[in-house]
């Protein structure tokens, strides 16, 4: 037997007691992540203790605390923190748009462009300031974006055709990066293949300030974003006969998806795996249906940070790319995804 | 029942027939399939549209609910080209049930219904008692109350049709369209959903709309039976006046005996043996 707070409620609107579970969900990811967060930046070369990085966050304490705490390895965190929900949520909104887990921005080609941009800045001109870095890997990403749109488009976007193209376009891409790649002289090679796997090594804090202000253009639309999302899982006729002007609707949608990846990759370099992996993981937590896009956020967050902490702490000397670990955990999770699909057939 | 459609329920000059196709044209592509059609849509009646395949009746269908542009004439609602309205303003009028509907992976039932309430709600607003009222008003309309918790991929095709409806019916719009709804059902869900649909229309005063293969349930069911073929309605009526063995034979190339319904006395085509 159980016992219901109120009789005369047979059910609980499923609608709201869907909304208990997520919020509880993102609750303890978020709580995680502020727990991973703590001992990060408590933890290095210079030992804090949790109690004195939360003081020293704030500038209080012992000198030295603050600054490998404020200085050092705040902006890295904050990072990561940022660079992963924006990924989560990019990832949750292309999955959606194409009903298909294999739909996020990293497999359908805005990484490998938006690497490619990069190169090109950094080999061919043989730059490496961070702003033309960074602004190329931004023109890469939505270059990649509008072709693969363009290329997919026939009376509309149909998700798979953007995934199928999507996939061809990054092979094409990943095609010419080796090539850029093989070209260059040895030096500028390293560190162009490094900035390719994704790292937050490069953390600082005029790059994470540049972070936290496309976060706050981007994230806030999102929560605009979710009621289109669900109306479009139902198909486009019941979308439209809903009253959602579709086509406008998935425009927006797209354009807020593609922003999100460009940016994350051109901050930090084309951390992959984490639009991939981590909105799924939400949903089978939170056990709802379609996108949730504050769950996801919660977990790419986690996600993200737990991996650079990995990245960090497996290899000594810190030069490990977070994007290494994530495409492990990614990889992890890949296998896992067809091996249940496999089953299922 | 008669199917003189009266003026009745509609307000002093306002015209009767809310929902009307004024010659109009349809097509994808290159072709056109409807040229110059005209209809209107009588006003607390269960219309049933007949055709071959290809006869453009699922076009006429998504036409009448503003999910396809006109290429000529237009589709009135309430008197007004129903492409300068507001899509959420058209949404609270006039529902549509498409062929076919994919429900999202993982939904439940109750949340599935719940979507039908997106054209009342706005970027801030959150789920109001009216949405709560109206989700619970359409799961009992169609008795799918008990399913509420369940999830959508679990039941069986009659109840997944259900659900459908019942999103449909949330929406709470004094037109419903339906496009082909019993398609994929056993023939006992087949008659269980129109007893449905003309419920609807009858205890629940809405204007039902639906795209029947059937002729036999078409007759059984329309107050008014709309025949198309080739993109043109080449009969319309009350299905005792429209339906002929001339009319079946030209239309759907079948060789027919037409006998009354020994259960209700509607027209009952019965094929010629070859």
């Amino acid at each position: 037997m159980t016992v219901l707070p109120k009789p005369l409620a047979p059910h609980q609107p499923s609608s709201r007691s869907a909304h208990v579970r997520t919020r509880l969900v993102v609750t303890v990811l978020l709580v995680l992540a502020a727990l991973v967060a703590i001992y990060l930046l408590g933890s290095g070369d210079v030992q804090v203790s949790p109690g004195n990085a939360i003081r020293a966050v704030f500038g209080a304490g012992d000198p030295a605390d603050v600054l490998a705490v404020q200085q050092w390895r705040l902006p890295r965190v904050l990072s990561a923190l940022l660079v992963g929900a924006m990924l989560g949520v990019a990832g949750a909104i292309f999955q959606s748009l194409t009903r298909n887990p294999l739909g996020s921005p990293d497999i359908i080609g805005f990484n490998t462009g938006a690497y490619t941009g990069a190169l090109v800045v950094l080999l061919v001109t043989g730059s490496s300031a961070p702003l033309g870095v960074t602004a190329g890997a931004l023109l890469g990403g939505l270059g990649t974006a509008v072709a693969v749109y363009l290329l997919a488009y026939r009376q509309g976007v149909q998700g798979f055709r953007l995934i199928i193209v999507g996939i061809a376009l990054s092979a094409m891409l990943t095609a010419a990066n080796s090539w850029l790649i093989l070209k260059a002289e040895l030096p500028q090679a390293i560190g162009a293949a490094q900035w390719g796997a994704g790292s937050l090594n490069d953390a600082t804090w005029g790059s994470t300030l540049g972070v936290c202000v496309a976060a706050a253009v981007l994230l806030a639309p999102c929560l605009w974003a979710t009621r289109p999302l669900r109306q479009l899982e139902l198909g486009d006729d019941l979308a439209a006969a809903l009253g959602l002007r579709v086509e406008p609707a998935r425009r927006a949608l797209l354009v807020l998806g593609v922003l999100l990846t460009a940016v994350s990759a051109a901050s930090y370099g084309p951390i992959a795996f984490v639009a991939l992996a981590a909105p799924q993981l939400a949903r089978r937590l939170t056990s709802a249906s379609g996108a949730g896009l504050g769950a996801a956020a919660a977990m790419g967050a986690l996600v993200l940070l737990a991996s650079d902490g990995l990245a960090q702490r497996l290899v000594t000397g810190g030069t490990l790319p977070a994007g290494v670990v994530t495409v492990c955990v990614g990889g992890l999770y890949l296998v896992w995804l067809l091996f249940r699909e496999a089953r299922r057939t | 029942m008669t199917t003189a459609h009266s003026a009745a329920g509609t307000g002093p000059g306002q015209p009767a027939d809310r929902l009307r196709a004024e010659q109009v044209s349809l097509g994808y592509a290159a072709a056109d399939v409807i040229t110059e059609l005209s209809l209107r849509i009588p006003d607390d009646r269960f219309t049933v549209i007949v055709g071959p395949n290809a006869c453009g009746k699922s076009t006429l269908l998504r036409a009448l609910a503003r999910l396809l542009p006109a290429r000529g004439g237009s589709i009135l609602l309430d008197g007004k080209d129903i492409h300068s309205l507001p899509a959420k303003q058209v949404a609270r009028v006039l529902g549509l049930l498409p062929q076919t509907s994919t429900a999202p992976e993982g939904i439940r039932v109750r949340e599935l219904v719940a979507r039908g309430r997106y054209p009342y709600q706005r970027l801030w607003s959150s789920w109001t008692d009216a949405d709560e009222a109206a989700v619970a008003e359409a799961m009992a309309a169609t008795e799918i109350t008990e399913l509420a918790d369940r999830l959508v991929e679990e039941l069986s095709g009659g109840q997944r049709q259900r659900v459908w409806i019942a999103l449909v019916l949330a929406q709470q719009t004094p037109l419903v369209l339906l496009d082909e709804p019993t398609t994929f059902l056993d023939v006992g869900h087949q008659y269980a959903l129109l007893n449905l649909c003309r419920d609807l229309q009858r205890r629940h005063g809405r204007t039902v709309v639906a795209v029947l293969h059937d002729l036999n349930q078409a007759c059984r069911y329309a107050d008014h039976l709309v025949v198309m073929d080739a993109g043109r309605i080449v009969a319309e009526g009350a299905p005792a006046t429209v339906i002929t063995p001339e009319l079946v034979e030209r239309t759907f190339e079948l060789p027919c005996r037409v006998v009354p319904d020994p259960v209700t006395g509607s027209p009952m085509v019965v094929p010629e043996l070859k």
